[in-house]
């Protein structure tokens, strides 16, 4: 019995472990060739999605350090796809690559990690889930082995991560020495009013906003985004942040609650400032992954006022908003590992008559620019709309009027980048691309999830039935 | 229940092959479009009739009454657990009634065209518009919610506009496809607001529950909306009136009726479709769905009553001096709405009192066949003479015998003439209104023998007159021309033997009706001296006509150009709209909104070049900033702190 429920609760985690030692034997075996390598690691991930959709239960292990229920298991699942359309998109990419396996057994360690983070019900659990989630990245951002500038990324991410840590770290010191338990799920009826108890929350919450991305402690982002190689960098921007905000809101919602008060007026500047700084910033990009790059912080904020509305609406949005954000983001990343694996470009001036010779891969990039902006009819209309509205029901409608305000000035950004591609002249545009099957199907599925997700009313039904609220 | 869900299929078929014919048309099947598109019609059309047989005999009956049966349901957007957004497929009478019609007119249509369109460059083109058309239609008259009802019509508004500017190379026919959609939009402006105040103070947006709700007078709702006014006006008054002023749009009374002439610049077989079947009674369905909560409201249905009234007595004195062949068929289309709409007008729910409901939704079913077919018929007259104006015809009746029987058969329909279909539901119209309002039948009567005038004036000018000149160049056109004006006929001469009474009545009951001959002696009478005023006219060419319209002078004239309506906008919109309000907007928008809009990109520009130095690239600096985060947050924090 008790092997069995150990099966069952650590079930995706498992498959992760099973999936690096697999890849550790075939390095130690002799050398295959990259593409049938890829293979094998494409088949093994969507295999590794699809147990995600078996029957689960719920429930706890490890003296409740380790928990799991519904919830968790679909925001796991929300991970798993989006590392397997990542690995799919970076195909052109690591088809030469001479790291195939290293690169893919950083990551999965990493994706283990935010595992072991969204299972988290103890803080110890949760802080080594962090650093397992963010510790191989820094090594991942390394990949462009030629490119100096992939080192710097590195190196800016580990230490500007460190540093965070062990902020974080002393914050949960703190805590555990007023509050006198680490479990989450009790923390809650510990705290009290307690100034050292506030400031310990302030340092939890500064360590999160740095995982996020959010304004003042964004400075990394553009950098290491720039620096490190697409597949990484969509990485970072999709699955890590995802991964933070969903146990943010949990541990907002489930430890802090009882703060919600003192929280809301904090979730709401940091919005506002990453929503206004991150725009600013991405007016005036010139490279396509930066640009991403600040866009990504400007939705960050939008997430941010969603959970600030604390409602079951809140959780429930930001699970809806980050499925179409992986969708719309990972579409756009994909056209844009194609096109630098096989030209190397990678600014908006590049992308100048980028329709002539590829039409199809402009249509994907501009219906995920559309998604990203929310215009409707895409989903990213519907995933933004529905976090406003949950920001909306504390009654703040100035806070909605900026926001929709910025959503106008975003507007301008990314159509820039549909301007360039559609209407824009260039004597050499880039020529033409063939699409290899891997990145073609995942281009083909987060178009399919931009365009549906919006309409089929389950999906967010499905959501909302199974989020938690305050 | 049993089950209905293969409605279902009905308007997906259409919408299946515009997609179809819209994405790959052109390029693989442009000559065969036309027969994929009348196929996959055919099959909703026998889903219509199989649909219409298990409703109406098998299983649509409970205790004697016709049940209303919603067959699908999907809730797209809910915005509170009571007002919601859904998309769904309700059948009762007259749903189902529509189904008929819509399905096999625009079969017809569909058939008709084979010949029609025969080697136009965009064949295919047209055919996708003609599906997406049809699905529209068929989306609105199967809607369990007005928002869902909104959506169709804006689609089915649309898809006419790209109808109606199928000949897009011609000026006109753009124009005219413009002045369609835009006024069409003003109405449906109205339909949209009619729709929020009804959803406001009902509750919901679903049909069922709004009539429920707001048809019982002790329900909070409906006290609520009758007792709120609005300069004078009850909600409720307002809320319906504004919905009818969007039927009005599309069904072409007066005075949002100036689109219609126009858009005969679109291909005719569209104008039967549209313009004659199915679109231009989107007003009156709209009216008979809400007709329980209509029936509440006296002022919004006496409203109804005098504005099709009006439209039916004015547009058939215009009729009377076109001669552009297609707008006489255009002014007596909207005639012959305007009938439907004081028929509806008069009535009440419930019994003998409600004769009007059922005697406007049979004139409804019986126009759609005989208006189809005098365009259609009108259509192969054009295609043999190239010229939509009576002067260039004449003696045609030797060389497109067919077409001539079946014209001489609609206009006897239309003209009331028994035992042809115009003459029963007519007939039903004129008790109604006999019962109800004096003056209104009084109206009705005088334009029943305009009708027949300027029918026959119209029926003489093409196939008789004087002698044709034309040679047999080309005969009367293929099969696929001939055959659906055969049919069409037919459905004119019997389609007013259907028992309709027993089916379609304001409250599911059927209905005992019976001829009363010696009611109908005095329109058929009058009906039988307009036509020989017209044959005596008209029958030979002579100068009779131009000597009394000479007589007629002014009054002519004025009907001629069709009371200036048409000038009247124009003043308008150029001299008081446009300089009083438009240029001071226009300048406003260009000085003082567009002048704010570019001094915040310019701030916004400059702002995001002044913070450029923050984003330094160094780590140390970064760290900083994360220092003075914290103490921000601190600060936040200190101060939310009680």
């Amino acid at each position: 019995m008790m092997i069995n429920n150990f099966f069952l609760l650590l079930r995706q985690e498992l498959v992760i472990t099973a999936i690096i030692f697999i890849l550790l034997f075939i390095k130690l075996g002799k050398d295959k060739s990259n593409e049938s390598l890829l293979h094998i690691i494409n088949v093994l991930l969507f295999i590794n999605l699809l147990i995600g959709f078996f029957p689960m239960m719920e429930g706890g292990l490890f003296n409740s350090m380790f928990a799991t229920n519904k919830l968790v298991v679909l925001e796991k699942n929300i991970l798993n796809f989006a590392f397997w359309i990542i690995s799919l998109q970076s195909y052109s990419w690591l088809k030469t690559h001479k790291h195939v396996i290293e690169f893919y057994i950083l990551l999965l360690s990493s994706l283990l990690g935010m595992f072991f983070l969204l299972s988290s019900d103890h803080l110890l659990m949760f802080y080594v889930g962090l650093e397992m989630s963010t510790i191989p990245l820094a090594a991942a951002a390394n990949f462009d082995l030629t490119k100096r500038q992939s080192s710097e990324a590195a190196l800016k991410l580990i230490i500007s991560s460190a540093f965070s840590s062990s902020l974080l770290l002393l914050g949960i010191s703190f805590l555990y020495g007023t509050t006198g338990t680490l479990i989450l799920s009790d923390i809650g009826s510990h705290l009290s009013y307690n100034p050292l108890q506030i400031f310990a929350f302030i340092l939890f919450i500064s360590g999160f906003a740095f995982k996020i991305s959010a304004v003042p402690f964004h400075l990394w982002t553009a950098d290491v985004y720039e620096g490190a190689p697409i597949a990484v960098t969509a990485f970072l921007s999709v699955l890590s942040k995802s991964a933070v905000l969903f146990a943010f809101i949990s541990i907002l919602y489930k430890a802090f609650a009882s703060l919600s008060s003192m929280w809301y007026l904090v979730l709401i500047v940091l919005s506002m400032a990453t929503i206004v700084i991150g725009n600013l910033f991405a007016l005036r990009q010139e490279n396509m992954k930066r640009f991403l790059a600040f866009s990504s912080i400007a939705q960050v904020g939008f997430i941010l006022i969603g959970i600030s509305g604390s409602s079951h609406q809140g959780s429930s949005s930001l699970i809806y908003f980050i499925l179409i954000y992986v969708f719309s983001n990972l579409a756009a990343f994909g056209v844009l590992s194609l096109v630098s694996a096989l030209t190397g470009k990678e600014s908006i001036q590049d992308f100048k008559g980028f329709y002539k010779n590829n039409p199809t891969l402009s249509w994907v990039l501009t219906i995920a620019l559309f998604s990203l902006a929310g215009v409707p009819p895409t989903a990213g209309f519907f995933g933004k709309l529905f976090l406003l509205m949950a920001g909306a029901a504390k009654g703040n409608y100035w806070i909605i009027a900026i926001a929709a305000l910025n959503m106008v000035i975003s507007f301008y950004y990314y159509l820039r980048v549909v301007k360039a591609i559609f209407m824009d002249e260039n004597d050499q545009p880039i020529e033409k691309l063939s699409i290899p099957i891997y990145p073609k199907i995942a281009m083909f599925i987060c178009i399919a999830g931009i365009i549906l997700t919006g309409f089929l009313t389950v999906v967010y039904d499905y959501i909302n039935s199974l989020s938690i609220s305050l | 229940m049993s089950n209905y869900s293969y409605i279902l299929l009905i308007p997906l078929l259409p919408l299946l092959t515009f997609l179809v014919l819209g994405i790959f048309g052109r390029k693989y099947f442009n000559t065969t479009a036309g027969f994929i598109g009348s196929a996959s019609l055919l099959a909703s059309t026998i889903l219509s009739f199989i649909a219409a047989k298990q409703y109406f005999f098998v299983d649509g009956k409970l205790n004697g009454v016709y049940q209303k049966i919603i067959a699908f349901k999907y809730t797209w957007l809910s915005f509170s657990p009571n007002v919601s957004i859904d998309m769904g497929i309700i059948i009762d009478p007259i749903s189902v009634m529509m189904l008929i019609v819509v399905t096999s007119v625009s079969l017809m249509v569909h058939v008709f065209s084979l010949g029609y369109m025969k080697g136009e460059e965009r064949f295919a083109t047209y055919y996708a518009f003609l599906s997406l058309f049809t699905f529209s239609m068929l989306g609105l008259i199967l809607s369990v919610n007005i928002f869902q009802v909104y959506i169709f019509w804006e689609l089915v508004g649309a898809s006419s506009f790209l109808l109606i500017g199928y000949y897009f190379s011609k000026p006109s026919a753009v124009a005219a496809a413009k002045k369609a959609f835009i006024v069409t939009r003003f109405a449906d402006l109205g339909f949209l607001i009619g729709i929020l105040i009804l959803g406001f103070y009902g509750g919901t947006l679903d049909i069922g529950l709004l009539i429920e709700r707001l048809t019982a007078t002790q329900s909070a709702e409906f006290i609520n909306m009758t007792t709120a006014s609005f300069l004078g006006a009850s909600m409720l008054t307002w809320g319906l009136s504004l919905i009818f002023i969007g039927g009005a749009g599309k069904s072409a009374m007066f005075p949002l009726h100036i689109w219609l002439p126009d858009a005969m610049e679109g291909p005719t077989p569209v104008s039967a479709l549209i313009h004659a079947a199915t679109m231009v009674v989107a007003g009156v369905y709209l009216v008979a769905r809400l007709f329980p909560i209509f029936s509440m409201d006296p002022s919004s249905l006496s409203l109804v009553t005098y504005i099709g009234a009006f439209s039916a007595f004015f547009a058939a004195v215009i009729a009377c001096t076109q001669t552009d062949i297609k707008r006489v068929l255009a002014y007596s289309t909207m005639s012959q709405i305007g009938y439907m709409m004081f028929a509806l007008g008069i009535s009440k729910v419930g019994g003998e009192e409600g004769l009007g409901y059922m005697a406007s939704l049979f004139h409804l079913f019986t126009h759609a066949f005989f208006k189809s077919l005098l365009f259609l018929g009108a259509g192969a007259v054009i295609h043999m003479v190239h010229s939509n104006e009576m002067k260039d015809m004449g003696g045609l009746r030797k060389l497109m015998p067919i077409t001539h029987i079946a014209f001489l058969i609609a206009c006897l329909a239309i003209a009331g003439i028994p035992p042809f279909a115009g003459f029963f539901s007519k007939e039903e119209i004129l008790t109604a209104a006999f019962h109800s309002n004096k003056l209104i039948y009084g109206v009705a009567l005088f334009t029943a023998a305009l009708t027949s005038f300027y029918m026959f004036r119209l029926y003489f000018s093409i196939f008789w007159s004087k002698e044709s000149t034309l040679q047999h160049h080309h005969g009367e056109g293929t099969w696929s021309m001939k055959l659906p004006l055969l049919i069409l006929a037919a459905c004119a001469v019997l389609a007013g033997f259907v028992p309709f009474s027993n089916f379609i009545t304001s409250d599911g009951k059927a209905l005992e009706t019976h001829i009363d001959l010696i009611f109908s002696i005095a329109p058929v009478g009058l009906t039988l001296i307009a036509i020989s005023i017209a044959a005596y006219l008209y029958k030979k060419e002579n100068d009779k006509p131009s000597k009394l319209a000479a007589q007629f002078g002014i009054l002519y004239q004025a009907a001629f150009k069709k009371f200036y309506v048409d000038e009247l906008y124009l003043f308008i919109t150029k001299k008081i709209i446009f300089p009083f309000i438009g240029h001071p907007i226009a300048w406003a928008d260009k000085n003082i909104v567009d002048g704010f809009m570019l001094l915040l990109g310019k701030t916004t520009a400059k702002i995001s070049f002044k913070i450029k130095g923050i984003q330094s690239g160094k780590v140390q600096n970064y760290t900083l900033y994360f220092f003075g985060g914290i103490l921000i947050l601190s600060i936040l924090f200190i101060y939310t702190w009680k």
